[in-house]
């Protein structure tokens, strides 16, 4: 699903965010991506979502190479992609309902169809009953939920989230790791960046912890398949 | 990966007709369109601002077209008005002079012809110029007959109208024949000159208002930079993130030409009084106190052709810098 050669990423400014990158994740499979402030956790998932282009080597997303996809295509690309942030960056002048259904109204989803999508992924998150509400009056773990039902509503195969539980309690946090659990379960590809390493050693998921740019480990054995 | 999931796409949308898939697409521009409306009205007050402008813009070249158009109807009527007088010469006998005017009645290129009696001429002249003592120490009646003729040809024919006077200038017991003729020349030249003027001024305020509008939709855009990140982080095209934009530019031309046509309304009902004098004067009916349809269609069409014109300037200028990072 996704697969990195020795990918490298240099900023315009001369900083190294990423170095001689190379790893794989299998589809359905579910995998941290862990370490330092400023490891470059965030340059790794902004690559895959074409955020961001590698300075050196090649980045593959289902078969499809990175470097062949001209900005004219890029919108259709990550219609295939799932993205949350830390931030949730969601619309603050539109209910819950419409925030989720954006996705749906930007591929031209037919009207009924996204209805029962949007509801459908608003029920997964349990928020089914907060679909009228303005984000403003919601908490901040309701905000990232979401966050999270807009990046499915579309079933995409791949998700990426960054930070997702920044700053969220512990067991809120917890509730949303069960959620993308769940969402690998069913055949998605599920990326999570994160430095809270207690949750994820609880997770016992697949770890690639970044040091200073470099694969400093990429721990499969984690991994309870 | 597209492929895949097109596939699935059509499966569960369970192969939507063409009809359909046409319908829905019509059915997303028009609420675009409902939407970007409903947006605007939100800020009334700025709404009301930025209209105005544009429809003051546009009712000044709008206005002066009416007047043009006024104008011309009225020359037309005018132009038939040209006259040529045929002042004969000192020996020719009343007698004579008859038999020329009804020589002239009887050419297809006069419509009117009227004889001025030297006598009665002089008469005229002693009775209204109020300088009879003047004219009585002359011994001599000092004025020639006159023949005053309405040609039936119309002004324009311009050479033609010179090949007459001609031809009058030529004939037996003629001395000079005069074309009335310098002031109607005078008249189309200053027309000409106004006209020129109004497409001048017209192009300039067009540019304004190509301004203004791609000005207020900058100026949206940046206050919707969020949201246009978010949209294109989660595969909004540009085409998608530009069409609401280009419905706001399309509604603001249309509210400006709405605008512009109260203003001109209003302004031809005041002048409503004035205008049927005019038209009584010239024997005119058909001076226009309102706006005729083409001129309306020629507001509206220019006001909502700048209005989408502005916004795609500032749309494809500012799209392009906003990326998500
Ligand atoms: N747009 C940018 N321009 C220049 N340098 C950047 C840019 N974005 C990130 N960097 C640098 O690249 C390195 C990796 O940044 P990145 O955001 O990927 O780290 P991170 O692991 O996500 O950190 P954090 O845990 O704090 O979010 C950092 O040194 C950062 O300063
Ligand atoms: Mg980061």
């Amino acid at each position: 699903m996704i697969h990195f050669s020795n990918a490298s990423k240099r900023y315009e400014s001369g900083q190294d965010a990423l170095k001689n990158i190379s790893f794989e994740i299998q589809q359905g499979e579910m995998a941290f991506v862990t370490g330092h402030s400023g490891a470059g956790k965030s340059t790794l998932l902004k690559l895959i979502a074409l955020l961001e282009r590698p300075s050196r080597g090649q980045v593959i997303v289902n078969g499809q190479n990175l470097a062949r996809i001209k900005r004219r295509q890029i919108p259709y690309f990550r219609r295939n992609i799932g993205i949350i942030f830390q931030d949730h960056q969601l619309l603050f002048d539109r209910t819950v309902f419409d925030n989720v259904a954006l996705p749906l109204i930007i591929a031209g989803h037919a009207h009924g169809d996204i209805g029962r999508r949007v509801r459908a992924a608003l029920d997964k998150v349990g928020l089914l009953k907060k679909e009228k509400h303005y984000p403003i009056t919601l908490s901040g773990g309701e905000q990232q939920r979401v966050g999270i039902a807009r990046a499915v509503v579309h079933r995409p195969p791949l998700l990426l989230a960054d930070e997702p539980t920044g700053n969220l309690d512990p067991a809120l946090s917890w509730d949303i790791m069960q959620i993308f659990q769940e969402f690998a379960q069913v055949g998605v590809t599920v990326l999570v960046a994160s430095h809270d390493l207690d949750l994820i050693s609880r997770l016992k998921q697949r770890q690639l912890i970044l040091k200073s740019g470099q694969l400093f480990e990429d721990n499969e054995a984690m991994a309870t398949v | 990966m597209k492929k895949a999931s097109t596939a699935k796409e059509s499966k569960r949308q369970r192969k939507p007709g063409v009809s359909t898939l046409l319908g829905s697409y019509l059915l997303r521009h028009a609420q675009t369109l409902i939407y970007s409306l409903g947006q605007l009205l939100r800020t009334p007050f700025s709404l009301l601002m930025t209209t105005a402008v544009i429809g003051i813009a546009l009712a000044l070249p709008t206005g002066l077209q009416v007047v043009l158009k006024n104008a011309e109807l009225l020359s037309g009527k005018i132009d038939s008005a040209a006259q040529i007088s045929l002042f004969l010469k000192k020996g020719a006998s009343e007698a004579q002079a008859k038999q020329l005017a009804e020589r002239l009645e009887a050419m297809p290129e006069i419509s009117k012809v009227h004889f001025i009696n030297k006598q009665a001429a002089l008469k005229e002249f002693k009775q209204n110029a109020g300088f009879a003592e003047a004219m009585q120490a002359l011994k001599e009646n000092p004025l020639p007959h006159v023949i005053v003729i309405q040609p039936s040809i119309s002004h324009t024919g311009e050479t033609t109208m010179q090949k007459l006077l001609g031809r009058l200038q030529n004939m037996l017991h003629v001395d000079v024949a005069q074309l009335d003729e310098e002031w109607i020349k005078r008249l189309y030249t200053i027309m000409d000159f106004i006209k020129r003027g109004v497409w001048l001024l017209g192009s300039m305020l067009g540019l304004a208002v190509l301004l203004v509008v791609g000005n207020t939709i900058r100026l949206a855009i940046q206050n919707r930079r969020d949201e246009i990140v978010i949209v294109k982080l989660i595969g909004g095209t540009d085409a998608f993130i530009r069409r609401p934009f280009l419905y706001t530019g399309f509604w603001y031309g249309l509210f400006g030409a709405l605008i512009a046509f109260i203003l001109i309304s209003i302004a031809l009902l005041l002048l409503n009084d004035p205008i049927e004098r005019l038209a009584q004067l010239y024997y005119s009916d058909v001076l226009l106190s309102s706006l005729d349809f083409q001129t309306t269609l020629a507001l509206f069409g220019s006001g909502i052709v700048l209005g989408l014109a502005g916004s795609w300037l500032a749309v494809s200028r500012h799209l392009r810098d906003i990326e998500p990072k």
